[in-house]
């Protein structure tokens, strides 16, 4: 089959005039073609001058030594040593692309195209070889051999995959239970100051007041440990007027006169919460904008997430520093698969 | 000739050691070319590749920005693998950057502003290579549109069309690995991101993330598990998918647009050498040098302005790279969907706009060109390309495809928009819900009525002449535009694309030889087949051109002065001068 016949039949109403060629400015003014030649001379000229220039920066300019341009403060070392490669590394692209189309000869090269499809002969004569070699094979009598080569071959891939099963721990109820449903607060845990680690004192907080706060016992962690504990347990505390917001029924005693603590883990993909809007109690996420109702139970008032921001039942000490009651009632950060959180605060739950 | 330098010339000829007897033009040739060609066949390939043809024009420079820019970060990548350290141990910062003395953060944090102010030209490196990285992206996403609107992917070229849509998905993934290393603000909490996504997973997504992270979130294996993807793994599949790219260019030869003298048996270009060499070498150096003056001249990911990585802090703003936008905006204009049941809870919130959008986006791309040839029917070879404008539906349902992806990647930026424009953000949301939907649907009607009348444009041109902006008197005391003719080259640009027919519902086999499976599918194939023809602005026939001629001889506009170029059109559609 000819290339021809695989593409559609043509039609051309107005008949192919074959190649037209242009002329160039370069070849038609001998002194242009000098100009060219003269440019790109030029700009490879450039390149040995850049490159010198770099090494002296290198050594010359101190790391920190900085420059100021337009009100910007620069880094010296930086700028000098991009301006320099760059532009060597520029001119040498520019004096190539130059060359090629100014001085080197324009005319275009018309190559045949074959089609990309095996011919017939070349199928027939692969398929002839194909049976010879399996015919030698033997597996046309024994037909098991193949069969039980593939189911081989394709048995192996379990154990390959079964090797990258501990890549990490399982999840497993016990194992959730200790992982991603549980944090570091429990009954008594002080609340301290998630910057100067100090206790949060009742009477020191004002109405309307919001503080970051962590449990005293996440700065004795370190590491990984500390990283990995404080992306549940960062906590927000708010002072609010409790005649402005709704407490329901069962947590009446899980705020101390209109201090409620909420996570700082946003519900829906788990970014810190953090931009406070006073006068509406809304807590807005400044990942994705879920919108949360820190006045009435932390439930979601707008956005992506769905679940309302799990409360920490909170009291205070004998001195009336701020402690947790417990810890949190419900798993912090984002839904997971293994747990229906159907029956996690809503708005309208008492 | 020069003598072959192995030859003493001293030593008579009997007495030399025996050996092949070299082809005239090997010893011709330069001795190391000699020595290889006597051992490996680099002539047979020179002699058929050296004066290869590479068609010319200024959208298929993309694909090789893309290319270049691979390399740059090839080059610059190793150069940061010397000095970076992907581990999260706690270390307490002794640098040189004051403001951040005596901080405890990961080694990989502390390594990033040690190439940052420590290395000599570490910062330059580290800069050039996270603009590399967004071009790099950008140039493949770029090269891929004109791919699709040239309708370069139909056959044969169909498995490069994949190779492709799984360079532009990997690179996703290479990229998002990379921003991640640093550890600082931003790019812990774009994997903090990641953990919500993978965990959003209906069923596996606890186990997945568990595996991923190596526990909990954040644990201390990400940054090494990932350093691992991103200079080991994924480099390599993507250094074996572009040679295979390569490979298939090469075998294929490149496609090119319609004009005098390129026809799907031909292919009109520069030669590889000299010419071809010299641009594209040249190209190289100049998207090189042009990374390195932005690494020179433009910030970008200044890490010790966020500082390190704090699970209870995020920047307001914070945006991952561009090309994340756009599933960062489906996330934030999701209705907040989850499902409950028996004991689970399946996150539609998350999954939907990441994994699903993601999955959508390839899976679309990947299945397109298979899907237009159903409904065209078309099996024939393609290597000119079309004129978007000639595939009318193809290029509105592109247009519609960018313009959900412009949407979606907008309302990743609804806060900013919101404060610039003084908006309120929820109402931007609730827009943009709808707009991602409406929006693509009003740019498919648009984009096709604008092919279509491009195309009947085109029509009127090779039938009656550009309009030549003077007022002729007629005889009869009227005006008249006078038309130029145009060159008889570009009435054959015009029409040189063919129309396929639409499919007709038929029992057994169709008249492109295909096989019916059953009435049903015939009959929607055919439907839609249909659909993908209609409206389309029939291109003149020779009849016709024939006709206009007369035609417009009668209006006398053939005083205009004549079209330059190869000859113009006469009557006859013929040339009137051929050289
Ligand atoms: C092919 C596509 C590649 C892309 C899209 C890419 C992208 C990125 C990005 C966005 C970063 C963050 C840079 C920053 O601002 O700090 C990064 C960091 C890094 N990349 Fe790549 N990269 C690629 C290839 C490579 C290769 C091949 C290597 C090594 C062989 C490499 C080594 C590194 C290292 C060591 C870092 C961390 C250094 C630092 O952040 O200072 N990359 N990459
Ligand atoms: S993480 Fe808070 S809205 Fe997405």
């Amino acid at each position: 089959m000819s290339l021809e016949t695989r593409h559609h039949a043509e039609d051309h109403p107005v008949p192919d005039p074959g190649l037209v060629e242009e002329e160039r400015f370069s070849d038609v003014d001998e002194q242009a073609g000098q100009r060219a030649y003269r440019q790109v001379i030029g700009l490879l000229v450039a390149v040995p001058v850049l490159a010198i220039a770099f090494v002296v920066v290198y050594f010359a300019v101190p790391i920190d030594a900085t420059l100021t341009i337009f009100n910007a403060t620069l880094k010296a070392q930086n700028l000098l040593l991009g301006l320099t490669a760059g532009l060597a590394v520029l001119a040498i692209g520019v004096a190539l692309i130059h060359w090629a189309r100014q001085i080197m000869g324009d005319e275009e090269v018309i190559e045949d195209r074959h089609g990309a499809a095996a011919p017939v002969e070349a199928r027939e004569e692969a398929a002839a070889q194909f049976a010879v070699g399996a015919e030698q094979s033997g597996l046309s009598r024994r037909k098991l051999i193949g069969s039980g080569l593939a189911g081989g071959l394709g048995i192996m891939a379990i154990p390959a995959v079964v090797l990258l099963a501990d890549m990490g721990p399982w999840p497993t109820d016990e194992v959730r239970r200790e992982t991603i449903e549980k944090t570091i607060w429990t009954e008594g845990s002080y609340i301290v100051n998630d910057v100067n680690q100090k206790r949060l004192r009742a009477a020191d907080l004002v109405v309307g007041q919001l503080v970051n706060a962590q449990p005293e016992e996440l700065f004795d962690l370190h590491g990984a440990e500390f990283q990995t504990a404080k992306a549940k347990s960062s906590l927000i505390v708010v002072r609010m007027d409790p005649a402005s917001i709704r407490v329901p029924a069962s947590r009446q005693d899980w705020q101390v006169d209109g201090i409620l603590a909420y996570s700082k883990i946003c519900t829906h993909v788990g970014c810190p919460i953090s931009l406070w809007e006073q006068q509406t109690h809304h807590l807005l996420c400044p990942c994705h904008q879920s919108t949360f109702d820190l006045g009435n139970s932390g439930v979601v008032v707008f956005g992506p997430a769905a679940r309302s921001l799990p409360q920490l039942p909170i009291t205070t000490d004998a001195n009336g520093y701020l402690i947790a009651r417990s810890g949190f009632t419900v798993p912090v950060g984002p839904s997971y698969f293994e747990r229906n959180s159907e029956n996690d605060f809503e708005e309208g739950d008492d | 000739m020069a003598k072959p330098t192995t030859v003493d010339p001293e030593v008579p000829q009997g007495q030399r050691p025996q050996r092949a007897e070299p082809s005239v033009a090997a010893t011709a040739a330069a001795g190391s070319v000699g020595w290889v060609d006597d051992r490996v066949p680099v002539s047979s390939i020179a002699r058929k590749g050296l004066r290869k043809a590479f068609p010319d024009h200024w959208s298929f420079l993309l694909g090789e920005i893309a290319l270049y820019t691979f390399i740059i970060l090839l080059l610059t990548g190793v150069f940061l693998t010397i000095w970076f350290k992907p581990s999260m141990a706690e270390v307490e910062y002794e640098g040189s950057y004051a403001l951040m003395r005596g901080i405890p953060m990961s080694e990989a944090f502390a390594s990033t502003l040690s190439i940052s102010f420590d290395v000599r030209g570490g910062l330059l490196i580290r800069q050039i290579h996270h603009w590399a990285a967004m071009l790099f992206v950008a140039a493949m996403t770029a090269h891929m549109l004109r791919v699709f609107f040239t309708g370069a992917f139909r056959k044969p070229r169909e498995l490069n069309w994949l190779i492709g849509v799984g360079l532009l998905s990997i690179g996703l993934v290479e990229g998002f690995a990379g921003y991640s290393l640093p550890d600082d603000l931003l790019s812990g909490t774009g994997l903090r991101f990641v953990d919500g996504l993978v965990r959003s997973i209906p069923i596996i997504g606890t186990w997945a993330e568990f595996f991923v992270f190596g526990g909990e979130f954040p644990g201390e294996l990400v940054i090494p598990r990932l350093y691992m993807v991103h200079i080991l793994l994924v480099p390599g599949i993507l250094l074996a998918l572009v040679s295979a790219h390569m490979a298939l260019l090469v075998y294929h030869k490149h496609t090119h647009f319609p004009g005098p003298g390129r026809k799907q048996t031909n292919v009109v270009g520069q030669a590889l050498f000299p010419v071809y060499m010299a641009k594209a070498g040249g190209f190289f150096f100049i998207v090189f040098g042009v990374t390195i003056l932005m690494g020179a001249l433009m910030q970008i990911n200044p890490v010790w302005l966020y500082g390190p990585y704090n699970p209870a802090q995020v920047t307001a703003g914070s945006q991952p790279d561009w090309y994340m936008g756009f599933v960062e905006g489906a996330i934030r204009i999701i209705p907040n969907w989850e499902t409950h049941i028996l004991s689970t809870t399946w996150s539609w919130n998350i999954f939907l706009p990441g994994v699903g959008l993601m999955g959508l986006l390839f899976t679309g791309l990947a299945l397109y060109p298979f899907i237009e040839a159903w409904i065209t029917g078309d099996k024939a070879e393609h290597h000119i390309l079309d004129r978007p404008r000639n595939a009318p539906n193809r290029t509105a349902l592109g247009v519609a495809g960018m313009t959900a992806y412009g949407l979606f990647w907008l309302s990743g930026g609804n806060d900013i928009l919101a404060t610039q424009f003084g908006l309120s953000l929820n109402a931007i949301t609730v827009f943009m819900r709808v707009a991602v939907f409406v929006g693509p649907v009003i740019a498919f009607i648009v984009t096709k009525r604008i092919c279509l009348s491009l195309q009947r444009r085109d029509r009127e041109r090779v039938l009656h002449g550009s309009s030549s902006g003077i007022l002729v008197r007629r005889p009869d005391g009227g005006y008249t535009e006078a038309h130029a003719p145009i060159t008889q080259a570009e009435a054959f640009t015009l029409t040189q694309h063919t129309e396929l027919p639409a499919l007709e519902v038929s029992e057994t086999t169709d008249q492109h030889g295909v096989k019916r499976t059953g009435k049903r599918t015939s009959r929607l194939r055919a439907r839609l087949s249909r659909w993908y023809a209609h409206g389309r602005v029939p291109k003149p026939t020779a009849q016709e051109i024939a006709d206009a001629g007369h035609h417009g001889e009668d209006e006398a506009d053939h005083a205009v002065e004549p079209a330059a170029g190869t000859g113009e059109l006469t009557s006859s559609g013929e040339p009137a001068s051929t050289h």
